[in-house]
């Protein structure tokens, strides 16, 4: 790590007594973040088991389910997210040059795609409801759909609900890092939490890119 | 703050007091103890419930009016002996106390990568044992679901369904952390000279432990959320009157409990390949095997999870094919019995109580393993299955197994925890009637199961003069059990008020672990980054 920071801008951080030294820090604390998205993965891997099975037993069902759906928002969010996903990395990028100001931007920026998510999946759930398609043995929907078609509404809003908790998560977290950035503590040689939360977000969208088309596209 | 105390002066105990420094501390040693502490407090909850199972079938008549309601209250114990042994004791009991304690000083770490996470996991552990409470006391229908939840039942009980998948869900969290913790630890903190296959054995079953851990405990969560949600918002994606398949949830429950098998069996592993090496005074035979069979071990356990379905109408091809990879993970663990024998071959060994532990641990391990074969083959499964036999065998693999090696574990690293040497004389005799108790209770299962007797039934057949028998004999062993248990940690608390001072040593063991001082002072070691110098199990 070079000497040229600038300290009366940052607050100095010094590596937790049981790290020999920094690099030793983040590399851990980058391992045991990809083991926590390894968690992750495997608690959306049982949706999309119980997705492949229902969509087997029943593919008419999900093909009319899926054109229920609004691909166009879809889609919409689908843009919102990625970019999103973009201004956190180039967000990390800035935090590592030493270029405070631009990099609280950018995580501000990724804050809004992610509210702007939310709206839209808030408008996608309201006209949902509004025609009573609603979860399993509640789903209340008069107009034409299959025998079954309830079993495809639970997998989706128990997919999309469990992705939604994830991206308000990931937007406290994002919060939270852009507050100590602001406060002067992220530059350099100090960046971890930065760097893990963006690794959250890139998870949060990346799934989002596996729900959209087996959710919205699914004809 | 590490600088040079004197010896047995200063420890991580005495260096800072009040509730609020155990409350608020990050030491991996402290955390180690307290949750050493709670799991023996959900040992002697489960412990009474099983002792109340016993009782109630020490005669057909047994203890409670044959009425349906007390039907109910028998089905409550034994959920609730299996809920609580299972994810308040027997995940958390070696890897987050015993490992929590021994895994840094045995790698030559002042601390476990995430201390704060650790510190997490633990009130994790609390919240979620606490839940448990409220779901059995808190006045809601007790739970009668046996601790697998399957459904429909429970989706349509009155029972604390909610409260107590929510209570599994909440510990799964501090399962999880613990395990992240454990991979991070062991890759990026082992102290110089400790190269991958220099690490004490103990430290590769804990390893494949944690990566079942992290790979296996996030199924389980969302399989409980969808169970939540079933009763809650009706999604029917485990219901078959709205279209749904409760033979899935089998397969999500059992692909998360089946790899927990092996959470709970894989650390006891570990403490036996120590403890065996250290009373045999000699290298441990067959190293490389004993370590890479705990990583096939973990990789094959997440492809067995079928047969505990045979009967429950999956495909018989997927039953074949579960059948053959069930038979495929008996090889690791036999190659490790195998290892411990020759171990044990031409060495000096010498019978403390921890050796006591590790060759009972032999014998009833060995039982438990091979009684399990009938119960892979789809045949002889079909008649055996849900009687029991299935309970004597996983009881010969979980407490025979497991729980006796938490016990030679437990005093093994005694006198490095507490600093105290408890009476060895005493615990020898524990030992025996634990061992006496044990097979009285679980030998005479096995002819139950196989002439016929189902699982969780609160009565039987007072004609069949076998069951009457077998069930007295069973019932009479726990009792013998439950008393040789209650010595051991007797003979372990009153070690704490003698003055037998521990020395660093006491074994002559060879890890890094026993460098340190007994008990060990804060930040562990004295020197600052402490070299490995000798390659485990080299007694000289």
């Amino acid at each position: 790590m070079s000497s040229k920071v600038d300290t009366s801008k940052f607050i100095p951080r010094f590596v937790s007594h049981h790290f020999s030294n920094a690099d030793q820090e983040f590399d851990s604390c980058k391992l045991g973040m990809w083991l926590f998205l390894l968690t992750e993965f495997m608690l959306f891997g049982g949706i999309f088991v119980a997705y492949v099975v229902f969509r087997t037993w029943y593919p008419e069902t999900f093909e009319s389910g899926a054109e229920k759906l609004d691909w166009k928002m879809g889609a919409v969010n689908t843009v919102i997210l990625i970019t999103s996903s973009v201004t956190m990395a180039v967000a990390i990028r800035d935090v590592q040059l030493n270029k405070k100001g631009r990099a609280l931007a950018l995580m501000l920026i990724t804050v809004l795609c992610g509210m702007g998510f939310l709206v839209v999946k808030y408008f996608e759930y309201h006209h949902k409801f509004e025609l009573g398609i609603f979860p399993g043995g509640f789903f209340s929907f008069m107009g034409d759909h299959m025998s079954n078609e309830h079993l495809y509404f639970s997998i989706y809003f128990m997919a999309t609900a469990t992705h939604v908790l994830h991206v308000i998560l990931g937007l406290i977290a994002i919060l939270w890092v852009s507050w100590r950035t602001a406060k002067g503590e992220f530059y350099e040689a100090y960046y971890t939490p930065v760097e893990m939360v963006g690794l959250y977000w890139h998870l949060v969208d990346l799934i989002w890119i596996f729900l959209f088309p087996l959710l919205y596209l699914t004809k | 703050m590490s600088t040079t105390t004197q010896q047995n002066d200063v420890n991580f105990y005495n260096c800072k007091k009040g509730f609020m420094s155990w409350a608020y501390t990050l030491d991996h040693k402290r955390i180690g103890i307290m949750y050493l502490v709670a799991s023996c407090v959900a040992l002697f909850a489960g412990g009474a419930f099983a002792l109340m199972i016993r009782a109630q079938l020490a005669t057909p008549g047994g203890m409670l009016p044959m009425t349906p309601e007390y039907k109910d209250t028998y089905n409550m114990w034994f959920t609730l002996h299996g809920v609580i042994m299972v994810f308040l004791f027997i995940i958390p009991a070696i890897p987050a106390a015993i490992g929590n304690f021994i895994l840094p000083l045995m790698v030559g770490a002042k601390d476990v990568a995430f201390p704060r996470m650790n510190l997490a996991s633990f009130y994790l552990y609390v919240i979620g044992a606490s839940i448990a409470l409220y779901g059995i006391v808190g006045g809601e229908t007790p739970l009668t679901t046996g601790w697998t939840f399957y459904l429909p039942y429970s989706k349509e009980t009155a029972g604390a369904v909610i409260t107590m998948t929510f209570a599994a869900f909440v510990l799964g969290f501090s399962s999880i952390f613990t395990g992240i913790n454990f991979i991070v630890t062991i890759h990026k903190l082992r102290a110089p000279g400790m190269s991958w296959y220099k690490m004490p054995l103990l430290l590769w079953a804990l390893y494949a432990t944690s990566i079942l851990q992290v790979l296996a405990t996030p199924v389980l969560g969302i399989t409980l959320m969808l169970l939540i949600a079933e009763r809650t918002l009706q999604v029917g994606i485990f219901d078959p009157a709205l279209g749904g398949d409760p033979v899935l949830f089998q397969h999500f429950f059992w692909f998360y409990s089946h790899p927990a098998v092996y959470i709970m069996i894989l650390p006891g592993m570990g403490i036996i390949s120590e403890v065996i090496s250290c009373f045999s005074r000699k290298v441990i035979f067959g190293y490389k095997a004993i370590a890479n069979s705990s990583i096939a071990i973990a990789v094959i356990s997440f492809l067995v999870w079928g047969h505990h379905m045979f009967l429950s109408g999956q495909s018989v091809y997927a039953g074949l094919v579960f059948s053959f990879l069930t038979f495929l993970v008996a090889i690791p663990s036999a190659i490790k019995v195998f290892n411990w024998v020759a171990t044990l071959h031409r060495a000096s060994i010498t019978f403390e109580a921890p050796m006591c532990y590790a060759l009972s641990f032999l014998f009833l391990f060995t039982i438990g393993g091979l009684t399990g074969l009938p119960l892979a083959t789809l045949s002889t499964d079909i008649v055996l299955h849900d009687t029991y036999y299935v309970v004597a065998h996983f009881h010969y693999v979980m407490f025979g197994g497991t729980v006796i090696a938490f016990f030679a574990g437990l005093h093994f690293y005694w006198p490095k925890m507490v600093g105290k040497m408890y009476n060895e004389t005493v615990a020898k005799i524990a030992c025996l009637i634990v061992f006496i108790g044990f097979n009285v209770t679980f030998f005479s299962q096995f002819f139950l199961g196989y002439t016929g007797m189902p699982r969780r039934y609160f009565t039987y057949d007072s004609s069949n003069e076998l069951w009457s028998q077998m069930h007295g004999f069973s019932s009479i062993g726990a009792f013998i059990l439950g008393f040789g248990v209650l010595i051991l940690f007797s003979n372990l608390l009153a070690s704490l008020f003698s003055d037998r001072k521990a020395p660093n040593n006491p074994w002559g063991a060879t890890t890094m672990d026993w460098e340190t001082q007994s008990p060990p002072i804060l930040e562990n070691f004295s020197e600052d980054v402490p070299v490995m110098k000798k390659a485990p199990y080299e007694y000289d």
